[in-house]
């Protein structure tokens, strides 16, 4: 009795089984009553609910402004919102309200979609498991399913059942744990070395990362200007498309996007995967890969192969270098881009005020973590003089070595990759804090981040649910503004598969009784 | 090979951000070990890359003003200011050198 996917509801709003105020009403009750999740930054109440109302004035003249209007969405707390706060989870922007609307966010809003608020996130996208922000942790939803409860056991009666929450991953954790959880339908997040996809396979949900240049950043506060894009969330390939179709295109105020008119599609129903050639990159079995996730890739694979597509084992050879060279060019764009928090124009400004250079220096200090602090350091590193052509242009070139690994492997007819989207699932927020963020993030990017890399569009499809009853995901690499193709194929997997709904206690009270079962558009 | 207290005082002057313990100079030593892995590559006749979008010619639109008069509204995020005015404190004053400043790195 629930409305789980986008399609489901577009057909009840459409039909008046149920009102987009209904709708934004459900999902602010439910985001109170998940609030222990700290999915959320801000909750924006009062604007969502008069752009719900905007949205059932529009359904009642029998003119919704398109398949988003009255949906509700979440966005990731760096991309700029006018009138609302965005933190980026950090002291330096805490109360900084955005004179402006991210494109993407514009583009969502002129579709009638809901914002119901800003997600949690790691301190400016710094980190794989949504744990670093000054706000606190993002509690990965699944931790108090039934299916995880039911495996774990607990050591003694007096222990603390709280402290066996699992994270999120990172660094959209927020929007992963928000989609999750039922509390909106979409949400946006940010995706630089795998900040979307990492979060979507721990959270169970499908995470798309962008081929870059197709959708705008203008308003995405940047991390690494040659690799960031925004990534999409939600609870269904299908949904994460439609999304797509709405936010791809050129951006004027983002030389970036490429000029190429984008063409939104719908995604066929493909039965016949005869034609497809899935690539098995080998290096992508990866030190520390659990046997379980192992065991999953090579499960698909065989589904594919069964189903008549042509599945072989690729090389991408300079794959254990993508983490270093990342590693070097991200901290360096970092060094760069976080050289605009200076207190003057905006954000928190420190009280000295015996030079311009003490006051930047007392500002930052006060207004950055230790994981920010530390990559500016490093990248600043990095470029100095003695140091340039050594660690910068030698990431550059390293660079082109990994993209052109991709481009061999699909010039040689390959039509997309499979691999792992994660190492394994969900680790306990206890045990993940024992390592530091760098050695996190090191270990967590490394299937997600080559992507970036070579700007190549990918996406994390929920696979199956581990032996600890929590998700794991396989990730899909495409070809360079090919994404029809990957959500297509993604989509054939997805419905292969049937990744379980998860069994939430707050979500079930909410939903039920309220309203008929709705079957997905997509399938009659 | 470890980095000399005054490449870290320099790095702290450009960077603007201290290092402000033990652990963050350690934090960047291990940071330079982990990025030395890049020299067993070999990059030889291999151009640097700048962008994955390099084939492309970037998007340049014509110079005519297209939007503006926000001018209360971005001063409405600053701190201090004055009419329409960022107010800055004196500028052309270095930062302090390292015995005279508050860093950590006075002590090494």
């Amino acid at each position: 009795a629930c409305l789980e996917t986008r399609f489901q509801v577009a057909a009840a709003l459409k039909e008046g089984h149920v009102t987009p105020t209904e709708l934004c009403q459900r999902c602010l009750a439910l985001i109170k009553s998940t609030k222990f999740l700290n999915a959320y930054v801000t909750v924006a109440e009062e604007t969502a609910l008069k752009q719900a109302e905007e949205s059932e004035k529009r359904y009642k003249r029998g003119q919704p402004l398109g398949v988003l209007d009255g949906i509700p969405v979440a966005v990731k707390d760096n991309f700029n919102t006018a009138g609302i706060e965005t933190t980026c989870a950090s002291n330096m922007l805490k109360g900084y309200i955005s004179p402006y609307n991210a494109t993407v966010v514009q583009k969502l809003l002129d579709q009638g979609a809901v914002l119901l608020g800003k997600t949690n996130l790691d301190e400016f996208a710094m980190g794989s498991g949504s744990t670093d922000g000054v706000f606190g942790p993002v509690r990965n939803p699944w931790s108090y399913s039934r299916q995880y409860k039911e495996k774990s056991v607990p050591k003694s009666h007096s222990e603390d059942k709280e402290s066996n929450w699992v994270i999120t991953g990172g660094s959209s954790g927020g929007s992963a744990a928000a989609v999750s959880s039922f509390t909106c339908f979409a949400a946006l997040g940010s995706d630089t070395g795998g900040s979307t996809r990492n979060p979507a396979a721990h959270c169970g949900v499908v995470g798309l990362k962008p081929t870059y240049g197709l959708i705008s950043r203008h308003g995405l506060i940047p991390l690494v200007n040659s690799m960031d894009v925004p990534g999409i969330l939600a609870r269904c390939v299908d949904d994460a498309a439609v999304v797509l179709g709405s936010l791809a295109g050129h951006d004027p105020k983002d030389s970036t996007t490429i000029q190429d008119k984008f063409k939104p599609f719908d995604l066929p129903n493909l039965t016949d995967v005869s034609k497809l050639s899935i690539g098995i990159p080998k290096e992508y079995h990866a030190p520390g890969l659990s046997s379980e996730i192992l065991a999953l890739w090579s499960k698909a694979a065989d589904l594919f192969k069964d189903a008549g597509a042509k599945v072989i084992e690729v090389s991408l050879p300079h794959t254990r270098y993508s983490i270093v060279c990342y590693h070097v060019l991200c901290t360096a764009e970092v060094a760069s881009n976080m050289a605009r928090f200076d207190g003057l124009e905006y954000g928190h400004r420190s009280d000295t005020n015996k030079s311009t250079a003490s006051m930047y220096a007392a500002t930052r200090r006060e207004g950055f973590n230790d994981v920010v602090r530390g990559r500016i350091l490093s990248g600043n590193y990095f470029l100095l003089k003695q140091n340039y052509e050594n660690y910068f242009i030698k990431a550059q070139k390293v660079r082109r070595l990994i993209a052109n690994d991709f481009v061999k492997v699909f010039e040689s007819g390959v039509d997309i990759l499979l691999t792992p989207t994660t190492l394994s699932d969900a680790v306990p927020y206890m045990e993940f804090i024992k390592e530091d963020n760098r050695t996190r993030s090191a270990q967590d990017d490394i299937l997600t981040q080559a992507a970036n890399m070579a700007g190549l569009p990918a996406i994390n499809v929920p696979t199956a649910l581990s032996e600890r009853g929590l998700p794991v995901g396989l990730q899909f690499i495409g070809r360079s503004f090919q994404e029809k193709q990957l959500l297509t194929v993604a989509k054939w997997f997805e419905n292969q598969v049937k990744f379980p709904m998860i069994q939430l206690e707050e979500v079930e009270r909410h939903n039920h009784g309220v309203l008929q079962h709705q079957k997905s558009a997509s399938f009659s | 090979q470890t980095v000399t207290v005054e490449v870290l005082d320099h790095l702290e002057r450009l960077a603007l951000v201290d290092f402000r313990d033990s652990e963050g100079v350690e934090r960047l030593q291990k940071a330079i070990r982990f990025a030395d892995q890049l020299h067993e590559v070999n990059t030889d006749g291999v151009e640097p890359m700048d962008s994955v979008l390099e084939d492309r010619c970037l998007y340049l639109r014509e110079d005519d003003v297209t939007e503006g008069n926000c001018t209360n509204t971005l001063l409405n995020n600053a701190r201090e200011k004055v009419e329409e005015y960022f107010v800055a404190p004196p500028g052309n004053i270095p930062l302090p050198k390292l015995e005279e400043r508050e860093t950590f790195l006075q002590g090494s």
